[in-house]
């Protein structure tokens, strides 16, 4: 549904990132991890043709981006920004009615069909409650639930997040992860492809998901998780010695040393940030 | 409240009978400000005079004097009201108001450069029209041309350097004009007033505030997700650059035709669609018809006072800002957010 390839990246002139590939299937996670100023948001934005490339072309569905409207492209990839505060009161149904633009005429309003879509969207992520509550009022938690539901309402394949759990406390992370799980993974229908960043690594053994680690605006490695996410890899790329271990339950858990004597901690991930 | 309990798939639409209620009310009040004035008429002189009987005196004050008056009054306060909330959106911010690209102060301008050079009243609207157009152009202008990410920002910078600019032009056309004659008259128009208008004046500007509105009214639902600001926007399917310039065009038209008829009158397109908003929720659908009725009712009642209070007139600037002022502070107070 999504392919990249060889894919540079950057603003104004110099680009920050080269040599990028990334392709996602339906029912596929790809979790994109990487440390602060690795181009993990200018990727994203590059994906979702917000920015133009500095080389190589993003395929969607087998075409270039560069060629397709902006109503064509959010009518195959939806984005979950980061949870935010939007300066004027809607109601949080119509943050998700908002996600049915690109179905619109340029004149158009959202009809019956576009409110049942947002309706059963909120549903089906469990949050119908807050339906005509004041979204600028909602909790962290709440708002990513109501923009993963406005993603769901715009009936993408695939779905695009940027670092969906950033700011949530621990229980609405959990939740909020759950629920792209299912999205991915729901029986009942063809899955979404997702791709999504995140600071944490447990998280992409959570999902188990497809890896995508970044480096210097470059992929580090890439592959299924138990692969990419190692001592070495994990080590070098966050500069501190990073330990993976397995519970008794048989979930993986990344454990960063916090050792103060750590001589690495003055590397990448701060000089690049 | 129960709101959306029962059938969930239809949005409550409590916009509907407030908008009724607020035409209904615009109604009263614009008869009743026909009535009043230095000579008085009763309900029963106005009906006829509508109706072109009775007392010809009367009926001179009501089609000559009150109606350009009330009617010219209504357009403007509609207008800003209407432009005021556009430009919110746009900017996505609330306490933003129609001359934040520098509409006013090019409008302003071409104004006293007309007063300047003694040219007849309806050449002084037209350079003051023709001034706001500009002004906006050339940071719309400016604006494409620099390369910044943050395009609202550039944009709110460059209104404040043209506004700057132009408000220098205007300061050195003040100091070289004939004190006795043009000056008055310059500070006049600057604080805007609608004394002397007449239905030859309106006639201009009413076409072109309702040329002006219809982009507004059918963008209405994409100027809703345009708030939420350009990526965002450009996500979910909107050409954000394009749309924003269509509504930055219909808004700034919609300024300038009213700022030439009635000078600089501010306040009204920054606190009115707040009231709206209060009303009948951000929905821009709802948020339009809203604004302008209700902006239509405030200027009518601020320059019925402008006309009444005192001997001599008001500038409707005035009044404006010692009615807006305290209630931006106090939005101010509830601590509503300004740019993230």
């Amino acid at each position: 549904m999504l392919e990249a390839r060889d894919l540079a990246i950057g603003y104004g002139v110099r680009p920050i990132g080269t040599g990028l590939s990334v392709a996602v299937k339906p029912g596929e996670i790809l979790c994109l991890l990487g440390p602060n100023g690795c181009g993990k948001t200018t990727l994203f934005r590059t994906l979702l043709g917000l920015l133009p490339s500095h080389g190589g072309t993003v395929l969607l569905n087998g075409r270039p981006i560069t060629a397709m409207t902006r109503a064509a492209i959010a009518r195959a990839v939806a984005y979950v920004p980061q949870a935010h505060a939007p300066p004027f009161p809607f109601e949080a149904v119509e943050v998700v009615l908002m996600g049915r633009t690109a179905r619109l005429g340029a004149f158009s309003q959202p009809g019956k069909a576009d409110r049942a879509a947002a309706h059963d969207a909120m549903r089906r992520l469990g949050i119908h409650d807050l339906a005509h509550r004041d979204y600028s009022r909602l909790s962290g938690g709440q708002r990513q639930l109501v923009l993963i539901a406005r993603a769901l309402a715009q009936e993408a394949a695939l779905i695009v997040m940027d670092e969906p759990t950033a700011s949530l406390d621990f229980g609405n992370q959990a939740q909020v992860l759950a629920q792209v799980a299912d999205l991915a993974r729901d029986a009942s229908a063809e899955g979404h492809g997702v791709i999504l960043s995140t600071h944490d690594p447990d998280q992409a053994f959570a999902l188990d998901a497809r890896v995508l680690l970044m480096c210097r605006g470059g992929v580090y490695a890439e592959g299924p998780a138990p692969e990419v996410l190692t001592d070495a890899n994990l080590s070098t790329v966050y500069g501190l010695p990073v330990t993976v271990e397995t519970t008794s339950s048989g979930r993986r858990v990344c454990l960063p040393s916090l050792s103060q004597s750590a001589p690495t901690m003055t590397s990448n991930a701060f000089t690049m940030a | 409240m129960g709101r959306g309990t029962t059938a969930d798939v239809s949005l409550p639409r409590p916009g509907l009978t407030l908008t009724g209620a607020l035409a209904v009310a615009l109604a009263l009040l614009a008869f009743g400000a026909v009535m009043i004035g230095p000579y008085a008429l009763t309900p029963g002189q106005v009906l006829a005079a509508l109706t072109g009987q009775g007392d010809p005196q009367a009926q001179i004050v009501v089609w000559n004097i009150r109606l350009p008056r009330v009617g010219a009054a209504l357009l403007v306060g509609a207008a800003l009201a209407a432009a005021g909330a556009s430009y919110q959106a746009l900017f996505r911010n609330p306490l933003v108001s129609p001359d934040i690209l520098g509409v006013s102060a090019g409008a302003g301008l071409g104004a006293v450069a007309g007063i300047f050079l003694s040219l007849p009243v309806a050449a002084i609207q037209a350079s003051a029209f023709v001034g706001g157009m500009v002004a906006v152009g050339v940071v719309m202008l400016v604006g494409a041309l620099v390369r910044n990410t943050d395009r609202t920002l550039t944009l709110v910078l460059l209104g404040v350097v043209v506004g700057a600019l132009a408000g220098a032009a205007t300061s050195l056309l003040k100091v070289m004009a004939d004190p006795y004659d043009q000056l008055p008259a310059i500070t006049f128009w600057l604080l805007g007033s609608l004394a002397s208008i007449t239905m030859r004046d309106i006639l201009p500007a009413l076409p072109m505030v309702l040329v002006g509105l219809i982009p507004l009214a059918l963008l209405r639902w994409r100027i809703n997700v345009l708030s939420l600001g350009d990526d965002e926007a450009r996500a979910l399917g909107v050409e954000a650059g394009r749309t924003r310039f269509v509504v930055i065009a219909a808004a700034t038209l919609i300024t300038a035709s009213v700022t030439a008829l009635a000078g600089v009158v501010g306040w009204v397109g920054l606190v009115i669609p707040h009231i709206a908003r209060m009303l009948v929720g951000p929905g821009f659908a709802r948020l339009l018809p809203a604004s302008a009725l209700i902006g239509a009712c405030y200027l009518l009642i601020v320059d019925t006072l402008a006309r009444t209070i005192a001997a001599v007139e008001v500038p409707l600037g005035v009044l404006t800002a010692v009615i807006g002022a305290p209630f931006f502070v106090w939005l101010l107070a509830r601590g509503r957010r300004g740019w993230s």
